[in-house]
């Protein structure tokens, strides 16, 4: 089997366009600041946490195909772009290929409302212009279009978890020789229809924005210094398996975690919704980042933001390997672990053996 | 584990069919459909689920569900919160799912394409949220179930069974795709067996998206019809269930059907139209052939994805005919969109299902409608009902977003 790199990581959030930002607001521990969004029939606003506006227009939003495009693609062709920077191939190389998988759990919320209420109003002038990106493939695509030389795609939808089931993917797809190069990226944006809904959910949860991407590729002298150790399998919450177990299942399979190692947990401010990974991971004294805790519940753009995170921080010699640990909201729990490529594990070795 | 995965087996399996689940406006199961598309039976009707009065066409092909849900292992409770795309799922899993002899079992994976998942819901906790905002009954509800990996969860609770969820949105591709994802997981040996399939229900705000691009026909949909003038919406589900050979034999399971070919690429010219010359396409086409192991002279009959309008329909024909060359001008080509409409999500699994008709039955779908074919079309048009010898077929699946997918599937005897 071949060995699969972290060759560049991309993110936008909450705390600004790169990835640089985010280990910055992850390193403070100290939840950004929510801004207020009002919400149609309510006088109290939403609380949510928006990936803040430069002061200058991105230069790829002159391209014509993101010209209308919603914020949920510039965040991830932005996350992109950063993340294939690292690449430090030409990806326009005319044999170079790309693979693109996105994933998302929401979407493109913002036009789906706008092009629905438009509806609503009138159908007869439901703007044609909009509909197109109400669909999950328009980010997909718009990145692809983008970065040219994309030989394969795919958008995969589902809750955070399947963020990891990308990677794999991603990872099949570079063993099969299918791609040169596998950018995966996660993304959601937010609206007041989903701050809503989280208040209905869950009234402690911030909705937030953003992107998170991963760059994988095969060969070892393109990373960044990150190796793909190991993804648990998907352990679905069923009828047989509720969600605890799940995590449980899940936590065993990654194996023990040391002290030296970096846990990047999906652990928010909701107790409730936290309770299964908490308990998961009771035993676990290792060092801990939250990202959620800091910058709010991103969704796709979460567990994004998880594995960037733990690739950030093996890729700048801060830990020697990290894991990632992605329990769903209503799918599945899957967890993973990046070590520095210095350590140059064989395939057989299992998660649970793997020394920082 | 997902990383590293199994070794690859030193020679793929053999990947074939044991069981398949159909839903469309033709009705419910394999016998009504492959009626209706033996015939060229057209399944449109003013739309009944929302209001269209203010809306340039009026007319779709709508799915009536059974008023007695058939017995799974869902409670009445999870059965009614699922919406209608949800339920058509279920029905057409359930039918797959017992043709194979199914039993409870973990480790089964489900690979399903759709575009909207659970829209409706999605569109009922938008209303509410506008026109009564301070009413919360109903809305935690709408905003999970609404999600597609509930949808897939609840198949699971309903047959007793567990394991990887894969949800593929890939637009009108997603159906052909999921069905390839799953013939790649058993090929490559990650799995032995996989349900997949496509799905999709007809919503407003969809509806609303076509007829707002003016791309749904004012009068009938003619798939590479010169005079063609747009697509029909319709709704649907369907679902297979993929084996390896081997297994299908231990178990003694009848087999409908065998899938030899996938292609797959992203068409980057623009979000919602095909490079005028379906590079793409032909592209897909190459792939799954060079996959299966068979040249374009061994296909019997192109399931074409031909929704019927200008653009798709001419790029689609000149990529058919510049890929099948000298065979083109006697290869049997049609679309079944004809009938029941573009299901969407669920579109590349119906004629999935459609493809594996046609193998079984040794028939050849018309469009009935058909009158004048396009200048590009190189290759004749189905348009009477009529049986032939159908040994390979090909089925085409293409997406907003610009993603093609291409199967090929051979008869099983």
């Amino acid at each position: 089997m071949s060995r699969v790199f972290v060759a560049g990581l991309g993110a936008v959030s909450p705390a600004g366009w790169n990835v640089a930002a985010l280990r910055a607001a992850l390193a403070e521990n100290e939840p950004l600041p929510v801004q207020p969004l009002a919400r149609p029939g309510w006088e109290k606003p939403l609380n949510v946490r928006l990936v803040p506006n430069l002061a200058t227009r991105l230069e790829f939003l002159a391209h014509p195909r993101l010209r209308r495009s919603s914020p949920i693609t510039h965040y991830a062709a932005a996350a992109s772009l950063e993340a294939l920077a690292g690449l430090r191939v030409d990806p326009a190389a005319k044999s170079f290929r790309l693979g693109v998988i996105a994933c998302l759990q929401s979407g493109c919320v913002q036009y789906s409302c706008r092009f629905y209420d438009e509806t609503l109003k009138n159908p007869a002038t439901a703007s044609p212009l909009v509909f197109p990106e109400t669909v999950h493939a328009a980010p997909t695509s718009h990145v692809a279009a983008l970065l040219e030389n994309v030989a394969l795609a795919q958008t995969l939808v589902g809750d955070p978890s399947i963020f990891l089931q990308g990677i794999a993917l991603g990872a099949q797809w570079l063993a099969e020789n299918r791609v040169d190069a596998c950018l995966v990226f996660g993304a959601d944006e937010t609206n007041w229809i989903l701050a809503d809904a989280f208040a209905h959910l869950d009234r402690r949860a911030i909705a937030a924005a953003g992107a998170g991407a991963v760059c994988l590729c095969r060969d070892g002298s393109f990373s960044a210094g990150v190796e793909l150790a190991a993804i648990t399998d998907a352990h679905v919450f069923s009828a047989r398996q509720n969600r605890a177990q799940a995590s449980q299942a899940m936590r065993q399979q990654l194996g023990k975690i040391s002290t030296g190692e970096l846990l990047c947990d999906g652990l928010g401010v909701s107790p409730r919704a936290d309770a299964a990974e908490h308990a998961a991971f009771a035993d676990c004294t290792c060092p801990r980042v939250s990202p959620k805790k800091v910058l709010g519940e991103g969704m796709m753009a979460a567990a994004a933001w998880q594995c960037v995170a733990a690739c950030d921080a093996v890729a700048e010699n801060k830990f020697a390997s990290a894991s990632v640990s992605l329990v769903g909201s209503n799918q599945q729990a899957i967890g993973a672990r990046f070590v520095c490529a210095e350590f140059g594990l064989s395939a057989a070795a299992p998660a649970g053996n793997i020394r920082p | 584990m997902l990383f590293p995965p199994t070794p690859s087996p030193v020679a793929p399996p053999r990947v074939v069919v044991t069981g398949a689940g159909i839903v469309t406006a033709l009705g419910l199961g394999w016998e009504l459909n492959a009626e209706g598309f033996r015939a060229g039976r057209r399944a449109f009707r003013p739309v009944t689920h929302f209001d269209v009065s203010r809306q340039r066409v009026k007319i779709a092909a709508e799915v009536d569900l059974p008023e007695n849900f058939p017995v799974t292992k869902l409670s009445a409770h999870q059965l009614h919160r699922l919406d209608r795309a949800g339920k058509m799922l279920l029905l057409a899993a359930l039918a797959a799912w017992r043709q194979a002899g199914g039993e409870p079992r973990e480790n089964y994976p489900l690979v399903l394409g759709t575009t909207a998942g659970g829209m409706t819901l999605g569109e009922a906790y938008y209303r509410q949220a506008v026109r009564t905002p301070q009413r919360h009954r109903g809305q935690p509800t709408r905003s999970v179930q609404y999600q597609a990996q509930v949808q897939a969860r609840a198949v699971f609770d309903a047959l007793g069974c567990s394991g990887p969820a894969t949800i593929i949105s890939n637009a009108c591709a997603s159906g052909g795709n999921a069905i390839g994802h799953a013939f790649d997981l058993i090929r490559s040996g990650q799995a032995e067996c996989v349900l997949a399939g496509g799905y999709d229900a007809v919503g407003e705000l969809v509806f609303s998206g076509f007829d707002s691009l003016q791309a749904l026909s004012p009068t009938v949909c003619r798939p590479f019809d010169a005079k063609r003038d747009g697509l029909a919406l319709g709704e649907g589900a369907a679902i297979l269930n993929l084996e390896t050979l081997d297994r299908a034999r231990r178990r003694g399971a009848e087999i409908l059907g065998e899938v030899i070919g996938y292609g797959t690429a992203i068409d980057r010219h623009h979000l919602t139209q095909p490079h005028p010359q379906g590079n793409t396409t032909l592209t897909v086409m190459k792939q799954a052939c060079a996959n299966a192991r068979v040249t374009p002279a061994e296909i019997d009959y192109l399931n074409a994805h031909g929704t019927g309008t200008v653009l798709n329909d001419a790029s689609e024909a000149l990529a058919i005919s510049e890929w099948a060359g000298s065979r083109a001008a006697t290869l049997p080509v049609s679309s079944t969109k004809a009938s029941i409409g573009h299901l969407l999500g669920g579109a590349g699994a119906v004629e999935a299902v459609i493809s594996l008709m046609t193998l079984r039955e040794q028939w050849l779908p018309p469009e009935i409608e058909f009158e004048t074919p396009d200048a590009a079309c190189k290759f004749p048009i189905v348009q009477k009902p009529q049986d032939a010898r159908v040994n390979v077929v090909l089925s085409n699946s293409f997406g907003f977003g610009g993603v093609n997918a291409a199967l090929i599937f051979r008869r099983w005897a």
